[in-house]
């Protein structure tokens, strides 16, 4: 199997029976799941044709698969069927046919045959240094211990999933398994960021085939999120933003505004704060998407998320404060005004009762 | 690791309880103090109940005489429209009813957002012209305190961090939702030791002095 | 010897601030709009004028002792003092360009009654030493002599003796269970006597029992101008003792502003008790009795007629239909100022400013705004009902060369009284 990442990738596509029309027609694709313009497609076309199929080491911590079954059962056969053939994955417990032994013995060669090149994929958060390292273990080695000798020798990192970016549910409070993102640990290598909970498959695979036709990392925002795909906000690019501009609300999931598909914001929607493609790339191959199926957008692409306030509550509504805060406060107020006015009433009365009453004579003292 | 989301949460979570509490503390107290010192029983003979006049006055005071007004247009004015632009976006922007229904645990209906929008901007320019005006006309340049520079920038700061986020013109949003809520939280935090008191005490300052005019028989 | 100090002055502040006096300086937005209704301000130009920049002595005793904030302050060491050079300085703002007329407490959009805390803030003033010394003066011959002018019973007989001799009726005097008290002001014995005449025709006519006491006669209440109600208390005690003295029901004060609001709002919170009379201002009186039909009048001028509304009678007291009803009795050319009633403007001469000499300059600026009022609308003759009013008036116009006499109502009233067989 690893021989083939002798092989450049367009020889190995054409081993697979790929036409040049078809291999074409793929970079066409690629150049729209980078968010490039189409004229960029022979360039790409000549970038790959060249390019070595990387190793790639796919590491799962603290998660639940779901980035895992994203990538692999979406809607995108070929494109998806054949990035298997873009990288060299080397190891990834769900998908690799070895086991035991075998597949971990799997990672080390991986690493020693391309030190230096060679990319990890994490998917899942990581109970930190100071955690029970028991908390979540592969082959008897705490995640921990995994990721900071996989990623040693690693070209870069690419951290699918909210729970390998972010942190994600593991991380949501009161964390018990002092859950970490990968950027938390790792900071001597580049460290990409695919959050979403799980991430569009096709940002998955636009993201590696960036590296490959590139070469090097994608631009990224301040969450080290290609900004490609996480540039625009859900609300921006949402196709029921002009209700929202209009101030058409729905109410509630069954009131006649929520049957006309107006703006959820009031349902909770979390796209105004939300960074991620859904909206223009939608899922199951651009069949549909949350807001588009008639739910709020949950902000999974965003650090804290399941932190950030009640998925059903609008984005205004502060996170802890109810009522109660504000009787509290309000009977503390009303002791400290009161204990001042009964000072300041005592000193009164206490002034009334030794008050000189003003005379003709003290007047005249100043004629 | 602190990012835009991390502020944003911040000013949403912890900062929203402080600014809220101390608010609460703030303008209790200073309820408790004005009405804790009475007042002094009076054994004049009335001619009419206070009452009526002062409820009256609570309301009345909100329009100029036109007299004032003739005397007066460009405080009347620009003072009107400000206010009611701040009150109609404080009050009836989505959002805003949505957070008001989560503390109080009631809200009214709302605007659409193009009206509250449209509201934002001419508040924004009258807030402006309050300050030109403060900074240019002799009686106001010469009765301004610090305080009353302090409240216009922080209400002023409140208006376009709101305005600026809603039309998203600072990146990423959760940087310019954080900020607007900041702002708020300020103001609220200067509101009860300032003259902001004036938004709950001009009301009760509005019926003692319709009490006093109207229980001598002239409606104030 | 006793003196007034700075600390007598701040208790008396201290005592002063009340419930209303917080919520208006709570809500004080410095809008600056009570300066465009202060005739001090307006013709003068100067923002020192403003009035809730009067009150400042005040607002800082407040801020520093009466709220949470300002107790905060003072532990760090920010609170801003009064101070005597404070208080010297603001005893021009206080007295000489202030007369209480109330009109910035009519307008203040936050609803602040500022003459309020002006006559508060007086208290103050006195207790600290820096009461205006023609007010001193005048303070204490109200207590000395009964007068704040220093004039006599014997004076007012000399007067009395006059007007029965033209009336050929008789004023009464110390008429015990009388129905009414009359009260006078000095400047009305000495500028305007005709006053007296006029009563006596006109309550001869009515057929209503007076009487003038000379255990007191004196209305005017010299320690309400000053802003002290030791004094002020002093007064209002001699003409309850005299009316309690002639077993009288009602108690009438003069055409007079200040001396009616005194008896009639703040006498009986000075005393600390009702009183067991009513109290009238002669105009209310006159109306009363044209209402019931009792004064019976003929003709009427025929000269274009205008009349001043006193701040003390009009705003301050809520009589402001009364004299229109009179007017409409016995003139036929009446025309109002065009902001009138409960929005008049100030002679300029009130709460004290006539009696304090140092402030003639910005009494007559005041005068100016009248003036205004009075060429919009140009009338032949100005009516009033307050003495004080009339004085600055007369004075006031002949200033500025505008020959429009002014004269007092209830005079008016009696010319045309319909003649007894």
């Amino acid at each position: 199997m690893r021989k083939r990442s002798d092989k450049t990738l367009g020889e190995s596509l054409r081993d697979h029976g790929l036409s040049r029309r078809g291999f074409l027609k793929l970079c066409a694709a690629t150049a729209s799941l980078m968010a490039l313009p189409p004229s960029m497609a022979p360039a790409i076309a000549a970038a790959l044709e060249q390019a070595r199929r990387p190793s790639v080491i796919w590491l799962s911590f603290q998660e639940c698969t779901g980035c895992t079954e994203s990538l692999t059962r979406a809607h995108a056969p070929t494109l998806e069927d054949l990035i298997f053939d873009f990288i060299s994955l080397d190891y990834h417990h769900t998908l690799q046919a070895a086991s035991g032994e075998a597949a971990e013995e799997a990672r080390l060669q991986a690493m020693e045959e391309n030190k230096g090149r060679y990319l990890v994929i994490v998917d899942g958060s990581i109970p930190g240094p100071d955690a029970n390292p028991g908390f979540s273990t592969v082959a008897g080695h705490s995640n921990y211990s995994i990721l900071m000798e996989t990623v040693e020798h690693a070209a870069a990192v690419i951290a699918v999933g909210t729970c390998a970016a972010f942190g994600g549910l593991p991380q949501a409070r009161p964390n018990p398994t002092g859950a970490m993102s990968v950027m938390d640990l790792v900071r001597d290598k580049p460290v990409i960021n695919v959050p979403g909970c799980p991430p569009i498959p096709m940002v998955i695979t636009g993201v590696v085939a960036h590296y490959l036709v590139f070469g090097r990392l994608p631009e990224l925002d301040g969450y080290g999120r290609p900004l490609a795909f996480y540039g625009q906000s859900i609300h921006d690019r949402c196709y029921r933003r002009p209700f929202y501009d209009k101030g058409l609300f729905a109410e509630s999931f069954d009131d006649e505004g929520a049957k006309l598909g107006w703006c959820l914001y009031r349902l909770g929607c979390k796209g105004p704060t939300t960074y991620n493609a859904c909206a223009t790339m939608k899922w199951n191959d651009g069949a549909s998407w949350p807001v588009e199926a008639g739910h709020p957008c949950l902000g999974c692409s965003e650090p804290k998320f399941w932190d950030a306030g009640g998925f059903y509550e609008p984005v205004s509504v502060p996170l802890t404060l109810g009522p109660g805060t504000l009787l509290g406060a309000g009977v503390v107020g009303a002791v400290a005004g009161g204990g001042l006015a009964t000072l300041a009433r005592k000193q009164r009365k206490e002034e009334a009762g030794t008050r000189q009453p003003v005379t003709v004579d003290e007047l005249e003292q100043k004629l | 690791m602190s990012g835009s989301m991390e502020f944003l949460l911040w000013t949403k979570g912890p900062l929203f309880d402080i600014a809220l509490a101390i608010f609460a503390i703030g303008l209790m107290a200073r309820l408790v103090e004005i009405f804790m010192l009475g007042r002094a029983h009076n054994y004049a003979e009335p001619r009419a109940h206070e009452w009526p006049a002062g409820l009256r006055t609570m309301l009345t005071r909100t329009i100029a005489d036109p007299g004032t007004f003739k005397r007066a247009p460009f405080n009347v004015v620009v003072g009107w429209i400000w206010h009611i632009g701040f009150l109609t976006a404080l009050l009836f922007f989505v959002p805003h009813v949505e957070l008001i229904r989560s503390v109080l645990g009631f809200a009214w209906p709302a605007l659409p957002n193009p009206l509250v929008d449209f509201a934002t901007a001419i508040t924004i320019l009258a807030l402006i012209a309050t300050l030109v005006h403060r900074l240019t006309h002799p009686v106001k340049r010469h009765i301004s305190t610090v305080e009353d520079y302090l409240v216009w920038a922080v209400v002023f700061m409140v208006v376009l961090t709101g305005y600026l986020a809603y039309h998203r013109l600072v990146e990423p949003y959760p940087l310019a939702l954080g900020m607007h809520i900041l702002s708020a939280e300020i103001l609220l935090v200067i509101l009860p030791f300032t003259k902001l008191t004036h938004i709950f005490t001009a009301f009760i300052a509005r019926w003692y002095n319709g009490a006093a005019f109207g229980r001598k028989g002239v409606q104030s | 010897m006793s003196e007034l100090t700075l600390e007598r002055g701040l208790a008396a502040f201290r005592a002063e601030i009340d419930a209303p006096t917080a919520a208006f300086f709570s809500s004080c937005v410095h809008c600056g709009l009570c300066a465009q209704s202060c005739p001090f301000y307006l013709e003068t130009g100067d923002p020192k004028y403003t009035p809730i920049l009067k009150l400042e002595p005040l607002r800082r005793v407040w801020e520093n002792e009466f709220t949470l904030w300002g107790r905060i302050k003072g532990r760090l060491g920010l609170q801003k003092p009064v101070t005597d050079e404070m208080l010297a300085e603001w005893e021009e703002l206080l007295y000489d360009s202030c007369s209480m007329c109330g009109r910035c407490s009519m307008v203040c959009p936050v609803g602040n009654d500022l003459a309020y805390m002006i006559r508060k803030t007086r208290e103050g003033m006195v207790q600290s030493g820096h009461a205006p010394e023609g007010l001193i003066a005048a303070a204490s011959r109200a207590i000395k002599t009964g007068s704040p002018m220093g004039l006599q019973w014997k004076t007012l007989a000399v007067q009395i003796q006059h007007v029965e001799s033209s009336s050929g009726l008789t004023v009464p005097v110390d008429q015990e269970g009388a129905e009414y008290l009359v009260l006078l002001s000095s400047m009305e014995i000495i500028n305007f006597p005709e006053y007296l005449e006029a009563i006596t025709k006109i309550f001869d006519h009515a057929g209503v029992t007076w009487t003038l006491s000379t255990q007191c006669f004196e209305a005017t209440n010299a320690g309400i101008q000053i802003g002290n109600k030791d004094i002020a208390a002093e007064l209002v005690e001699r003409v309850v003792a005299a009316a309690e003295t002639l077993r009288v029901s009602k108690v009438i004060s003069p055409e007079c502003g200040h001396a009616y609001t005194a008896i009639r709002w703040e006498g009986p919170n000075l005393i600390g008790r009702p009183y067991p009379f009513r109290v009238f201002h002669i105009i209310e009186v006159l109306d009363e009795l044209r209402a019931a039909g009792r004064i019976k009048t003929e003709g009427k001028e025929d000269d274009r007629l205008s009349m001043h509304d006193p701040c003390n009678l009009a705003r301050k007291s809520g009589v402001i239909q009364q004299q229109r009803n009179l007017m409409a009795l016995v003139a036929e050319n009446f025309v109002d100022l065009k902001e009138h009633g409960k929005y008049q403007w100030c002679c300029g001469a009130g709460g004290g400013v006539s009696s304090n000499e140092r402030a003639e300059e910005l009494k007559m600026a005041a005068f100016k705004r009248k003036k205004a009022q009075i060429e919009e609308v140009a009338p032949e003759r100005m009516v009033t009902m307050c003495a004080t009013c009339r004085t600055q008036l007369e004075e006031g116009l002949e200033a500025f060369n505008m020959e429009i006499p002014v004269v007092g109502l209830t005079e008016m009233i009696a010319e045309h009284l319909v003649e007894r067989d």
